[in-house]
């Protein structure tokens, strides 16, 4: 892979999902493509799913990513380079301090970053932009949320899903990224959902044919939840 | 047979609140950007229309979400009035103000109901004399103290246009009359040459009966942040100081001392202690315990300014 380092991301550059691999090497400053658990749910969803684009930013009628999960971005930066939200010369600087690309994502600083990432604030800030959205008028527009397992422990979670399941908020989807590598971990995520009324559904989140039929398949009267079950990070790294 | 403490702690004389809920359902029928946000209380003091609007929102007795709402309504193109008691809207979720709204750089109005110690007939649960400390490390918002109804309003209404971060904080104690019309800055309610006494919203009437004869400048502060540190030292006269807010004592000292940096000067701070005082009664009841009733005001600013 060539990645022209100066061009800027108006120019026509075609990544596809082998190149992702190589930006996040950007970051990391060494070759041996550090991969993660949440790489392929990230493609399936910029590449498939999102009606999203560097011209639509101030679209109202844009689908909306909120990724909360703030512990795992350089796959969000290196999809946001790979389809042309940032340049990827900026991936070098990754965590630097005059560098716009921090390990928690500002949407201040990023172009096409929705929400600035805390634990347990994607998928409240979600809940309010669904509803405004909904109260303009605007019905097209998705939201997705990115969530890790572990943060949908965050109280203001529980706060998020019991009440969009009750307002059947059904434009706002939710991925859970699950490393537990435990069924019965999976099957508590799902139940959580389920109890409040979203339709949910569990899926291998390194499939993209499984992880498109899971984004896009879901019943259109509630909101609606993919818990996506991936390789910890241990795993990755030894495979 | 006059009515209990209990049963007159949401009285009508919750005038403040009472003209919130009033005018919150003007502005969000008036205009299309503004959205209101509840967390069940006062929920039920709004009339079926309003409830029924799809510009108000009731999450329920979720105060994280509430703000987090409010951010994201903001990040869909509205202006979100989010309302709740000053406890539950300031120190239960601040995280989510500091993370929900600034660090996402959206504009929010929190209109907070109760003040330090308006519900405490239900005990300290309720109290919130800290909202003020607490929002003034926040930077960008602009915090209103009004002391009287007709100033809530105004207040209400410019801020649903506006595009920042503002708290407004509402309380059962008011002033017999409005001080304020909308000015920028502090206004003048006495000039003298003795001193000066700064006397925040509905503090105001029970200072200016207190410092009586004194000949000394009396200051109406509605807003205290950001701090008008012009008309402070425009009308310094002895650099003696009183501070008198109706929350936190001293939330506003290091704003006096910033202001006089360069004059040697004398501060006395008076306020809500940081005690727990595990008493319930009547708001006058606990202002009198922490020395914001007249005597109490007047026989500290008097030996404070002769002194």
């Amino acid at each position: 892979m060539t990645i022209e380092l100066l061009r800027p991301p108006q120019a026509v550059i075609q990544y596809d999902y082998h190149d992702l691999a190589g930006l996040m090497g950007l970051m990391t400053g060494h070759s041996d493509a550090e991969t993660s658990s949440a790489l392929d749910v990230l493609w399936v969803l910029y590449d498939r799913v999102l009606q999203v684009s560097p011209r639509r930013i101030d679209d109202d009628e844009r689908d909306r990513f909120f990724l909360s999960k703030g512990n795992d971005p350089k796959a969000y930066y290196a999809v946001l380079a790979a389809t042309g939200f940032i340049e990827p010369r900026l991936l070098t600087g990754y965590g630097d301090y005059d560098s716009p690309l921090g390990l928690h994502p500002d949407r201040v600083l990023v172009p096409g970053v929705e929400a600035s990432s805390s634990r347990g604030h994607g998928l409240p800030l979600a809940v309010g932009t669904a509803l405004g959205l909904r109260a303009r008028g605007l019905e097209q527009p998705r939201l997705w949320v990115m969530l890790g397992d572990g943060e949908l422990d965050e109280g203001a979670n529980q706060e998020a899903v019991s009440f969009a399941g009750h307002a059947e908020l059904n434009r706002l989807n939710v991925v859970v990224i699950d490393d537990s590598g435990s069924a019965a971990r999976a099957a508590e995520l799902q139940r959580r959902f389920a109890s409040e009324g979203w339709s949910v559904q569990h899926v291998d989140g390194h499939d993209h044919g499984k992880l498109e039929l899971a984004f896009t398949g879901a019943p259109d009267n509630r909101p609606h939840a993919v818990v996506a079950r991936v390789r910890s990070r241990q795993a990755i790294s030894r495979s | 047979m006059m009515a209990s403490t209990c049963e007159r702690r949401f009285a009508d004389s919750d005038a403040m609140r009472e003209r919130f809920t009033a005018v919150i359902t003007d502005l969000v029928a008036e205009d299309p950007r503004v959205a209101a946000v509840f967390a069940d209380f006062s929920w039920d003091r709004l009339s079926e229309t309003a409830r029924e609007h799809p510009r108000f929102f009731n999450v329920g007795a979720r105060e994280q979400l509430l703000i987090d709402v409010a951010g994201g309504l903001a990040l869909a193109g509205l202006r979100p009035v989010a309302h709740t008691s000053a406890g539950s809207l300031t120190e239960r979720p601040f995280g989510r103000i500091r993370i929900g709204l600034n660090l996402q750089d959206v504009g929010a109005v929190l209109v907070s109901a109760g003040a330090s110690f308006d519900l405490d007939v239900d005990g300290r649960a309720l109290s919130s004399p800290a909202d003020v400390a607490l929002m003034a490390t926040l930077p960008g918002w602009r915090i209103s103290v009004p002391g009287h109804a007709d100033e809530a309003e105004i207040m209400l209404r410019e801020a649903s246009r506006g595009f920042d971060l503002e708290y407004i904080r509402l309380s059962t104690q008011t002033n017999s009359r409005p001080y304020w019309t909308g000015e920028d800055g502090f206004v003048a309610l006495r000039l003298g040459v003795d001193g000066t006494v700064v006397a925040v919203g509905p503090i105001a009437d029970t200072v200016l009966a207190a410092v009586g004869d004194l000949d000394v400048t009396v200051l109406y502060a509605p807003r205290i942040r950001p701090f008008d540190r012009e008309t402070l030292l425009a009308t310094l006269s002895v650099p003696d100081v009183v501070l008198v807010e109706p929350y936190l004592t001293g939330t506003s000292a290091a704003e006096v001392s910033q202001t006089l940096a360069d004059v040697p000067h004398r501060l006395l701070c008076l306020g809500v202690a940081a005690r727990e005082v595990r008493r319930f009664g009547t708001p006058e009841e606990h202002a009198a315990a922490y020395g914001l009733d007249v005597t109490g005001l007047r026989s500290r600013i008097t030996a404070f300014i002769g002194g």
